[in-house]
């Protein structure tokens, strides 16, 4: 009920007094201004008193959630988006049909914690019961000596964790492990190398490749992005496989120390196999040579194919001839000078076993008959400046850039100067070196025209990009020549039926460490490609101090000994890359010669 | 009316509460079931790995080689060789198989010569499902 400020009554009764009305209405007004003031002031404190609720609600949830932080166990949060998780595996390796090469395995690691050992002593010797390989007392001498943590095994078979926990002691500990696995054992070793383990933790350890494409890819395999995708090598595993068998069964029939032999796909410059013996089993690599004294050769790790630096003697001869050809020196019929023993200087040029093809020969003969005068003076015809700029466009000069980490080492032996002498023995491949696979890939551009390819490891996708070094005319003439060389020259064993060989033989001295060469150790390599017409594949064989013993007297050329191994490899390896052999038809018989 | 829409707004508060609290629930179930799964997964991944690890173990050309060795009188297998190519007119094809004659049908007999006369100039035995 609303008080009116001049009340009737009280303002006629104040006038009859005569007092001032205006008091009366200045006293009602204070009035009404108090009991406003009292109800805004009860509105304020509510509210300030629920703000101050509010405040202290929110202190004591910060407060109550920082002591569960602080008195709780830490967890690591989860992604729960599914999808999200990171495949942390070294990728596989498959050969060229998706066939396993290297692939990964779980397994475990054991280590102890001496200090909750019960019976160090005991323990120890029952370890060394199940891993020969540890001593007993220098186990005890780890666990006993005060320190906190010892490695026992890197890898473990369940086999031998079962054994372990049936010890039962309480100090020997289990980490999971990833371990790399070759399945197919020693096969294509040199071209997968093997691993090792980097940074180890007790929960993982990292896979490391040390050795051929395991280390040379080591990056690819192991992006954490590509974990999923296999890499592809452009080996064939039956290809290999058979390549490697007739390896070792002709350096046995020959009496070698070892050998290497390469199968490259002309048109794509894939490597399809590529082998080297004596090997070894990338699951267990053997440790390098220690000894100072002892060759690079003699250790199963040594890659032949590619880290095998060798003068390939006769195989070059059919390079300074290509040349003279495409230069327009001389044609395939162009009589040279082979005249023997040629004398330049105070050097004697003579040929194999003291023969004398002379006076004139044939260029087609030269190849055929692998004189040494007759190249000699081709090559005189080219000159070092152009010879050297050829075969640095064969690739002779540099490593090849194949995917294995002994590639970049391995350089070609170049003489550092370049007198008229060195284009002559480097015409029939002496006083330079280089490796089988550079002569693979030399050989292949021969073989397909003309066009230098760069050997590779990996499948390649599509067609591949060379650079032309040889008109196709010429390559075809080189080819015919060699084909010459099989048909009636030094390599006659290499005739197979239905793929026709062509080929050149090389028997080269061994070079002595102190200098000179040895009069009865040589390396014997035949460079063949198949088949001549329209070749496919270029076949490299190479073969470490053979002797052919079957035959009396012993032989120690290439066309007595690589040759036959080659073309047995041909034989076995044509029919298993699809080749179909052609056969030639019967004269007298109707039988059409289907192309179908 | 402003106390049917509080007790509208406080059943309201209930019932969403009830609801976030089963979703809640609910969704701590999935992602336990989840973690089981994605684990479970890992497992056969690993388990798949092992047997494809195995499997390229067993099918190593060693190991095959010894094999067919081993087996030879049973298999007779030996390496592929050029001379099993031949060209397709040289294969030799299964000669067809003529099914043996068991229901011979009886040609012989009378022929109505005038009947035949009037049908055709030739003499045509009757077939005996003749307008099949």
């Amino acid at each position: 009920m609303r008080t009116p400020l001049r009340p009737l009554t009280r303002i006629l009764l104040a006038r009859q007094r005569g007092e001032s009305p205006d008091l009366i209405e200045r006293e009602n007004l204070a009035q009404r201004h108090e009991a406003l003031r009292e109800k805004t002031q009860g509105r304020a404190s509510s509210r300030l008193a629920l703000l101050a609720v509010a405040f202290g609600c929110a202190y004591l949830t910060i407060g109550v959630r920082m002591g569960h932080l602080a008195a709780s166990v830490p967890v690591e949060p989860v992604a729960s988006a599914p999808g999200a998780e990171i495949v942390a595996q070294r990728a596989d390796i498959v050969d060229r049909e998706g066939r396993i090469l290297a692939t990964n395995m779980t397994t475990h690691a054991l280590y102890a914690h001496p200090k909750d050992m019960v019976d160090p002593k005991g323990t120890a010797a029952k370890l060394a019961e199940i891993f020969p390989d540890l001593d007993a007392a220098a186990l005890e001498r780890r666990f006993t000596d005060g320190r906190s943590f010892v490695w026992v095994r890197k890898v473990l078979s369940p086999e031998q964790m079962q054994l372990v926990h049936e010890i039962g002691d309480p100090g020997l500990l289990f980490g999971p492990r990833e371990m790399r696995l070759y399945p197919n054992g020693s096969l294509a070793a040199h071209v997968l190398g093997g691993y090792s383990f980097g940074a180890e933790g007790v929960h993982s350890a990292e896979v490391i490749g040390t050795a051929g494409v395991e280390k040379a890819m080591d990056a690819r395999l192991r992006d954490p992005a590509q974990a999923g995708a296999p890499l592809q090598l452009s080996i064939d595993l039956s290809v290999q496989a058979t390549v490697e068998e007739v390896l070792a069964a002709g350096i046995g029939m020959m009496n070698a120390k070892g050998g290497a032999a390469i199968l490259m796909n002309v048109q794509t410059g894939e490597i399809v196999a590529m082998a080297s013996a004596p090997t070894f089993d990338p699951n267990d690599r053997p440790s390098p040579l220690i000894d100072k004294d002892a060759e690079a050769g003699d250790s199963p790790l040594f890659n032949r194919a590619v880290q095998g630096v060798y003068e390939l003697g006769s195989t070059f001869k059919i390079f300074a001839v290509a040349q003279a050809m495409e230069l327009g020196l001389v044609n395939p019929d162009t009589m040279v000078d082979a005249n023997a023993p040629m004398i330049w200087g105070k050097h004697k040029i003579k040929e194999f076993e003291g023969k004398n093809y002379g006076p004139l020969l044939s260029v087609t003969d030269v190849i055929a008959k692998s004189s040494n005068v007759g190249t000699a003076h081709i090559a005189l015809m080219i000159g070092p400046l152009r010879q050297q700029a050829f075969l640095k466009s064969m690739g002779f000069f540099e490593p090849t850039a194949l995917e294995l980490i002994e590639a970049p080492g391995a350089k070609p032996l170049i003489p550092k100067r370049w007198p008229e002498i060195v284009t002559i023995t480097t015409a029939y491949g002496h006083g330079m070196s280089a490796s089988p696979m550079h002569l693979a890939a030399a050989y292949a551009a021969i073989a397909n025209g003309g066009i230098y390819l760069k050997p590779t490891l990996l499948k390649r996708e599509g067609a591949a990009k060379g650079v032309r070094v040889l008109s196709e005319d010429v390559a075809a003439e080189a080819r015919k020549m060699l084909r010459r060389v099989v048909t009636d020259g030094t390599a006659s064993f290499a005739e197979v039926e239905g793929y026709e060989v062509a080929g050149k033989t090389g028997t080269a001295d061994k070079p002595k460490k102190s200098g000179g060469y040895y009069k009865d150790k040589v390396i014997n390599t035949f460079a063949a490609m198949f088949p001549a017409s329209a070749p496919r594949y270029v076949l490299i064989v190479t073969l470490d101090e053979p002797i052919n013993t079957m035959i009396s007297p012993v032989r120690r050329t290439a066309g007595w000994t690589s040759v036959p191994v080659a073309a047995e490899m041909i034989r076995r390896v044509a029919p298993l890359l699809g080749l179909r052999p052609k056969v030639e038809p019967v004269a007298g018989t109707t039988l059409t010669a289907a192309e179908n | 009316m402003r106390s049917v829409l509080y007790v509208v707004a406080f059943l309201a508060v209930i019932a969403l509460g009830f609801w976030a609290y089963r979703e809640n629930y609910a969704t701590q179930a999935a992602l336990r079931e989840v973690r089981g799964l994605q684990a479970e997964i890992a497992d056969l991944r690993e388990a798949l790995s092992v047997q494809r690890a195995e499997w390229a173990y067993l099918n190593r050309p060693d190991r095959l080689r010894e094999l067919t060795t081993l087996n030879f009188d049973r298999l007779g297998l030996l390496p592929m060789e050029p001379g099993q190519f031949v060209a397709a007119d040289q294969v030799a094809y299964p000669v067809p198989e003529i099914p043996a004659i068991t229901g011979p049908v009886q040609v012989q007999g009378e022929i109505d010569a005038a009947a035949g006369a009037a049908a055709s100039p030739v003499a045509v035995p009757d077939a005996p499902e003749e307008g099949l």
